[in-house]
This record gives C-alpha cells, sequence and structure tokens, in this order.
C-alpha cells in the first residue's frame, strides 16, 4: 500500500497543467455557447452534450485525478456510467414507441 | 487459516468495549462492526414482529367477508404499512445490516469494516427513518393509505401523510447506501493476505454484489422521492398529469429502483444458503466461480427488468417485450445457483441440522415463488392475474418463502456464533415444520384466488372465495405462531442455552475459526489464508463438535 | 499486531488507508451521479415529449447570467485543484488562499443565482403561480425541471462550501498536511463534481434555441 501511495503522489499533475486544463474548459464554453447561437436543427443538442462531455472528460482525469488514481476506480466509473446509459436506453424504448 | 487452532480463552466483544464508555453508552456508542450488527438484529426484528402483527390483522379481517373487525381505510393503512415496514424496514436491510456487519468482515479476516464510524451512523440513520415511520402514523392527517409504491397520481391527490412517509423511505434509502459504500470499500481493501478474490466465502460475494446495488440503485428511489414531495409540498409540476406530467415516468423512476431492490433482498440470502450448504454436506461447493459470478449476473441483469412491474401500465409494446425477454434472462443466473447447490448435495455426507433444513425450506418455496414469477413474466398471462392474489403469493413465496426463511436460516447458524449459545435444537426442529406448513396454508389458496380473479387490496370478496380465504386465515395463525415461538425460545437460549463451541457445526470459513462469541478484535492475528474457502480437510486440524 | 492485541482491544486499532477513502469516496459519488441521473432521465423524457414548449420556456432565461455560472465553477474547480498541488508541496498558505478563493467564487455563484431566481418570481413564475398555470403544460414541467434540478445543485454548492470551509481551519489547524491531506482531495472530489453537474445543466436550460 505505501508503494501504491508513492506511486499516486509522483504522478500528481503541478501547477501548470491545472490552468492549462482550466483554459480549456473556458474556450469550450465560449464554444459551446457560440455554436448555441448558430442553427444547427436536430444536431443542436448533440453538439453541446458532445462539448459537455468533453468537458467532463477533463474534469473527471485531471482535476479528479481520476488518470493518475488506481485503475480499479476507471472500472468503477465505467459501471456507474453504464449503467446510468442503459437506464436511459431502455426508458426511452417506452417513451420512444408509446 | 494455515491452521485451525482455536485461540485461547480471549473476552468477547461483549466484555471489552471499543470505547471508553461501559454499560448502554457502550454499545449506543460503538463502533464494533459486531455489536453494530447485533443492534440492528434487535431493531430489525422489533420491526420483524410488528409487520408480522400487522399482516395476522390483515387475514383476520378477511376471515369472513364484508367488515370483520375494521373498515375499508383502516385496511387500506395496514396494507401499506405492513408492506412498507416489511420491506423498507425489514427485508432489505435484514440480512446485509445484521450478518453482513456480524460476519463479512469476519469472513474476509478483518478486524473491521472500513469505515466504522460510519457504519454506526448508517444504523442511526436507519433508526430515525423508522422513527419517521411510526410518527408519520400518528400526527395529523392520519398514516398512509397508498400501498407501499405510492403511485402518482393518487400519492399526490390524498390527504395523508404521504410527504413524511416517504421522506422516512428517503432516509432508510440512504442508510442502505452508507452500509453499501462500507462493505464495498471493506472487500476491496481489508481482505486478509492471501484472501485472493476466489478464496472468498460466497456470502461475502452475494453481500459485495449486494453493495453495489444498493449504492447503484438506490439513489434513484431517493430522486424519485424527492420529487413527489417537492411536487406535494411546493406544486411543482413533474409527475402530476394535470400539469403535462407523466405517471407512467414515475412508475419506471420507482422501479428503477424497487426492482434491483428485490436483488438486494434475496442475494445475501442466496449467500447464506451457498454457506449453509457446504457445511452441513462436509463438501466442497460445486461450481464455486459460476456461483460467485452469478452474483454479479443477478445484481446486474436484475437491473434491466424493472418494467415487467408495469406491462399493463400503458406503456409502449416495444417495451413491453423487450422487458419480458430480459426477465426471462436473469432466471438463468438463479437457475445456476439452485443446480450448483444440489450439485453440492450430490455425494455429500449431509448433516441434517436445523440450519440446513430451513434451506430445505428455502429451495423449497423459493422454486414456486420463482415458476409463478415466470408466469407473470410472460405478456399474455400477466394480463389475466396482474393485482390478483397471484402476485401477492408469487412475491410472499420469493420474499418470505426466500429472504424471510433464510433470515431465519441464517439466524439458526449462526445464533451460537453470535451469542456462544445453542438454542433447543427439538423447539427448532419442529418450528421449521410449522413454518412450513403455515406458510403454505396462507400463501398457495392466494395463488387458486388470485387465478380465479380475487384483486389484491381488497378488505372484502365475493362468498365464492370465502373457503379459501378461511383457510389462509388459519394458515397465518400457525405461521404467525411459530414465528413468536420461535422468537421465544431464541432468546430464552441467549441466557440458558448450552454454551456452544467455538465450531458447532463443523464449519471452515473463517468465523468457525475464532470462539464463540467472537472477541473484540476478531483475531488475534490477522491469519494468511492458504486454504480454498471450503476445504473441508481442514476440519482435521480444526476442533469442531462430533 | 501480536504482543499489541490486549492494548488494541481497548482503544480502537488507528488504520489509515488514503485509498480506501477515495474509494469511498468515490463511491459516494456515483450515487449523487445517479441521483441527478434520475432528474436527468425526468429531463430528456419530458424534453422529447414537449419539444418545442421547452424552446419556448427557455427563451425567458438569461443565458449571460448561465455563461457567468459556468465560468465561475469552472474556475472555482481550478482553484481547489490548485489547493491540492499547494499543500503536496508544502505550501500552507497557497493552499488557504486557494480554498478561500473558492468559498468567494461560490459565493458570487449562488448570489447570481439568488438574483436569477428572484428576477422568474418577479415575473409570476413559480410554481402554483396564476401566470405559470396559464402555460402549456410542457412550460410548466420545464419550469418545474428547472426550479428542481438548480435548486438541488445550489443546495450541493451550499453543502460543498460548508464542507470547503472544514477543509480551510484543519489546514489551519495542521491536521490536513503534505503527507496527510486525503480530506482536503475528498472535498475536492466533491466540489468537482459539483462542477460537473452544472457542466450538463448549463447547456440543456440556457443553450436551447
Amino acid at each position: 500500500m505505501e508503494h501504491e501511495k508513492h506511486e499516486h503522489k509522483a504522478h500528481h499533475p503541478g501547477y501548470g497543467i491545472y490552468i492549462l486544463v482550466w483554459m480549456g474548459l473556458l474556450a469550450l464554453t465560449s464554444i459551446t455557447v457560440t455554436v448555441a447561437g448558430i442553427d444547427l436543427g436536430a444536431y443542436t443538442l448533440f453538439v453541446a452534450l458532445l462539448i459537455a462531455a468533453i468537458k467532463s472528460g477533463l474534469v473527471i482525469n485531471i482535476f479528479m485525478h481520476i488518470k493518475f488514481d488506481e485503475p480499479i476506480f476507471k472500472v468503477f466509473l465505467s459501471l456507474s456510467g453504464f449503467t446510468l446509459f442503459v437506464i436511459f436506453l431502455l426508458t426511452f424504448f417506452d417513451v420512444i414507441y408509446r | 487459516m494455515s491452521n485451525g487452532t482455536i485461540a485461547i480463552a480471549e473476552k468477547s466483544f461483549y466484555e471489552v468495549s471499543t470505547n471508553k464508555h461501559s454499560g448502554i453508552l457502550s454499545w449506543l456508542l460503538t463502533t464494533d462492526h459486531k455489536r453494530i450488527g447485533i443492534m440492528y438484529l434487535v431493531t430489525i426484528a422489533f420491526f420483524f414482529l410488528v409487520g408480522a402483527t400487522i399482516g395476522l390483522f390483515m387475514r383476520l379481517e378477511l376471515l369472513t367477508p364484508g367488515r370483520t373487525i375494521m373498515g375499508a381505510q383502516t385496511y387500506n393503512t395496514l396494507f401499506t404499512l405492513h408492506g412498507v415496514i416489511m420491506i423498507f424496514l425489514f427485508i432489505i436491510p435484514g440480512l446485509p445490516a445484521i450478518f453482513g456487519n456480524f460476519f463479512l468482515p469476519i469472513q474476509i479476516g478483518a478486524r473491521d469494516v472500513a469505515f466504522p464510524r460510519l457504519n454506526l451512523l448508517s444504523y442511526y440513520i436507519y433508526v430515525i427513518g423508522a422513527i419517521l415511520v411510526l410518527v408519520s402514523l400518528f400526527i395529523p392527517g392520519g398514516p398512509i393509505d397508498t400501498g407501499w409504491t405510492f403511485y402518482i397520481p393518487y400519492s399526490i391527490r390524498t390527504g395523508t401523510n404521504v410527504s413524511m412517509a416517504i421522506f422516512a423511505a428517503f432516509v432508510l434509502g440512504f442508510s442502505s447506501i452508507l452500509t453499501g459504500i462500507n462493505f464495498v470499500t471493506t472487500v476491496h481493501r481489508l481482505r486478509a493476505p492471501g484472501m485472493t478474490w476466489f478464496k472468498m466465502p460466497l456470502f461475502v460475494w452475494a453481500t459485495y454484489a449486494t453493495a453495489w446495488i444498493q449504492i447503484i440503485a438506490t439513489p434513484v428511489i431517493g430522486i424519485t422521492i424527492l420529487l413527489v414531495i417537492i411536487e406535494r409540498v411546493f406544486g411543482v409540476g413533474i409527475f402530476d398529469p394535470a400539469l403535462g406530467g407523466d405517471p407512467i415516468l414515475y412508475q419506471h423512476m420507482f422501479w428503477i429502483y424497487s426492482h434491483p431492490a428485490v436483488y438486494i433482498m434475496i442475494l445475501p440470502a442466496m449467500g447464506v444458503v451457498s454457506e449453509i450448504i457446504t457445511t452441513f454436506s462436509r463438501r466442497t461447493i460445486f461450481g464455486y466461480v459460476p456461483i460467485a459470478m452469478s452474483s454479479l449476473a443477478i445484481a446486474f441483469v436484475g437491473y434491466l427488468v424493472w418494467a415487467h412491474h408495469m406491462f399493463v401500465s400503458g406503456m409502449s409494446d416495444t417495451a413491453t417485450w423487450i422487458f419480458s425477454l430480459l426477465t426471462f434472462i436473469v432466471a438463468l443466473p438463479s437457475g445456476v445457483k439452485i443446480f450448483n447447490w444440489v450439485a453440492t448435495m450430490y455425494k455429500g455426507s449431509i448433516d441434517p441440522q436445523v440450519p440446513f433444513l430451513w434451506v430445505m425450506n428455502f429451495i423449497f418455496l423459493f422454486s414456486i415463488g420463482g415458476l409463478s414469477g415466470l408466469v407473470l413474466g410472460s405478456l399474455a398471462t400477466d394480463v389475466h392475474v396482474t393485482d390478483t392474489y397471484f402476485v401477492v403469493a408469487h412475491f410472499h413465496y420469493v420474499m418470505f418463502g426466500g429472504t424471510g426463511t433464510i433470515f431465519f436460516g441464517a439466524m439458526h447458524y449462526w445464533f451460537p456464533k453470535m451469542f456462544g449459545r445453542m438454542y433447543n435444537k427439538k423447539f427448532a426442529t419442529i418450528s421449521v415444520i410449522t413454518f412450513f406448513i403455515g406458510f403454505n396454508m396462507l400463501y398457495f389458496p392466494k395463488f387458486i384466488m388470485g387465478y380465479m380473479g380475487m384483486p389484491r387490496r381488497y378488505y372484502d370478496y365475493l362468498p365464492k372465495f370465502a373457503p379459501l380465504q378461511e383457510v389462509s386465515t388459519i394458515g397465518s395463525w400457525i405461521l404467525v405462531g411459530t414465528i413468536f415461538f420461535i422468537t421465544g425460545y431464541l432468546l430464552y437460549a441467549l441466557r440458558n442455552g448450552p454454551k456452544a463451541s467455538g465450531n458447532p457445526w463443523g464449519g471452515v470459513t473463517l468465523e468457525w475459526h475464532i470462539p464463540s462469541p467472537p472477541p473484540t478484535e476478531n483475531f488475534e492475528e490477522i491469519p494468511t489464508i492458504t486454504h480454498e474457502p471450503y476445504d473441508f480437510s481442514q476440519l482435521k486440524e480444526m476442533e469442531y463438535d462430533k | 499486531m501480536t504482543n499489541s492485541h490486549q492494548a488494541a482491544a481497548a482503544i480502537p486499532h488507528v488504520h489509515r488507508d488514503d485509498v480506501g477513502a477515495r474509494m469511498g469516496m468515490w463511491l459516494f459519488l456515483f450515487t449523487e451521479v445517479l441521483l441527478f441521473g434520475g432528474l436527468f432521465l425526468a429531463y430528456s423524457v419530458y424534453r422529447y415529449d414537449y419539444h418545442e414548449q421547452f424552446r419556448l420556456a427557455a427563451m425567458d432565461l438569461d443565458t449571460g447570467i448561465g455563461t457567468l455560472n459556468t465560468l465561475i465553477l469552472l474556475t472555482s474547480s481550478l482553484t481547489v485543484a490548485l489547493s491540492i498541488a499547494a499543500i503536496q508541496k508544502k505550501n500552507k498558505f497557497l493552499a488557504m488562499a486557494m480554498i478561500s478563493f473558492t468559498l468567494l467564487l461560490a459565493l458570487f455563484f449562488m448570489i447570481n443565482k439568488y438574483f436569477e431566481w428572484s428576477g422568474h418570481i418577479a415575473e409570476g413564475l413559480y410554481p402554483k403561480s396564476p401566470e405559470l398555470l396559464n402555460m402549456k403544460n410542457g412550460e410548466i414541467i420545464f419550469y418545474g425541471l428547472y426550479y428542481v434540478m438548480t435548486g438541488l445543485h445550489g443546495l450541493h454548492v451550499l453543502v460543498g462550501m460548508a464542507v470547503l470551509s472544514f477543509m480551510l481551519v484543519f489546514i489551519a489547524k495542521d491536521k490536513i498536511t503534505f503527507d496527510n491531506y486525503v480530506k482536503l482531495e475528498n472535498a475536492g472530489l466533491y466540489w468537482h463534481l459539483v462542477d460537473l453537474i452544472w457542466i450538463f445543466l448549463f447547456p440543456l436550460f440556457y443553450l436551447i434555441h
């Protein structure tokens, strides 16, 4: 366990990377606001959610350290994400075809 | 453990407190997983007896047609309370909170759970939830009468104390979530050296899978309940059809939790069955990996079948057949378990002690419950029996005949370990038999009545149902009588039973390597695990009775 | 443990497991994700049912305030991350400064929220208001979801502020140090989750056109 902890510490990013990610997040926010002004029809929601997903990917991987943490945490994360996906999918089998 | 010597007389967890207090405070402020398990046992058993008594009154009302001892509104309240108490206060927390708390750390060779203080907190949250349920009965407005499913729109329109009762369910869910977080972390972080994943006892696997459902499913009911409360209190439009809401969406969200919840109820019971069958067959489990994996498979597939509670709700036909198909798939991992249990007994040297008899009871009753579930899972037959006694009979066979029976099985299996005393085995054997008789008299006629068209949740019935209703009511007397008899001889055994040894049954999982009752720190030294979980060759080196 | 078990029996053994603590926190975050997941499910079903009315209702929301709050929360996520980096580098002052700055940003967020909500209420758009009940079903539902989802999120911001205030005290009292900072990490995880949820709430409510 000691070993794991040291490893965890060694890979912690410094101030620079955090600020870089923050700037990326701000840029993505301005992109999503700008794109929302353009009428993309059916793609509007898709683009908005895609950008939100990229943003959350950055937050989860860097700010929340999942990239540098125990691998099992990634398994947990995908498990809960997959569960959420399945709930949506199955519910929409009802909503769409009702 | 490499050798099976039982530690020299060490003080038990009853004698040594984990905190600086003594007397009652040493219990109320304890962080010892065993003491918390006992506190859960006392609280949960109390509510089980309350729920059983309510059930007794419901059956008494149905002894004769028309009004017998109560009117319709009282009956509505009673079946709601019976459901809420039995589901949220007894059967969901029952096995994980009592036996999971007590035995999960011991079985993986740990001294406690990962977060002992959080464990105590979840106990108190449970108690607060339970108190809220009780308070909601007595404040103005009257006790909740919606049924335990709180369906929209009635639950927003009725004047009874819905908000407080369902807030209690929210609080109880929170307690359940914290227990789940604790158990998952415990299994990942605190296994003893050598205790690899596939050396864990099957009860641990089952409780681990259960803990995941508690974490992943419970929040959905949490938010659903909050939405109903917000809708009742502030009039915000979410589910109310008058404001454009969708009551079927409510049903989806309710069952997204409440269906996986039935696996929270049954999975730990299946884990206990695996323990008891191996111990009394003196034989390693047949198909260890399939049983362990089937627990995870049930936890996962069980998540995908919720809408089979809603076949007649008006949801889309596409959804109904998809959910019907998924429902049949969930029968597969359950079948894997049953076959492996039976195969374990084959050529074992079976010792039919009391816990084993309870398991036989379980296999019989649970099989009837499971197979009648297939009738409900097929779309055409479901339409005929939806909302009849058939459904009531089905889920009592599965929940009570399954989890309830194993609650008693686990109680009889681990009683000597938890309390260091043995109960009267003759009384216990008689109880298994009368339980079986009472149970089938009470619930089997409901299959027939349901098939004949007797709807559930009515305080009255047509004269043609009278003979079967009478049989059912008489069965309830036998069953509840047996339950109180069991409570009686177990309480008597607490003080007056003969002292139990460290290993009265000849079990080999870690809890049987330590004294009864266990010492506060569980193990003198954290064991290093070298054996497979059910390697009965260890018995040669262990001390055990007979 | 060989000789210490008599002593250990009286005093609960001290056992520190940072990975276990973080694991517990992540599991808790999943429950939060699924809690909001239920709300997002309701949102998506109703948006599918009332596509056009959601678009109309969303016109009344101020994209400017929404964007400003997004920027505030993203920045606050940065400052929390920086405070953890600072404590690792033994820079206690910077860590405390960054947490204080985070609290300030959170306060700004809530003030914005307050003005936004009071604006809607002044327009007569609140639950059960005659104004709202006259609108179409989809718009009533939209405002129902808007109040519940941003309200619950706001509640999480408040809880996060309380947690971070404790962290500030812990750092000041040296209960959180460069070699024992898992509490701060967990508080940070919680704060990032609050940010994550807003990342999705923002386009779903403020950017429908």
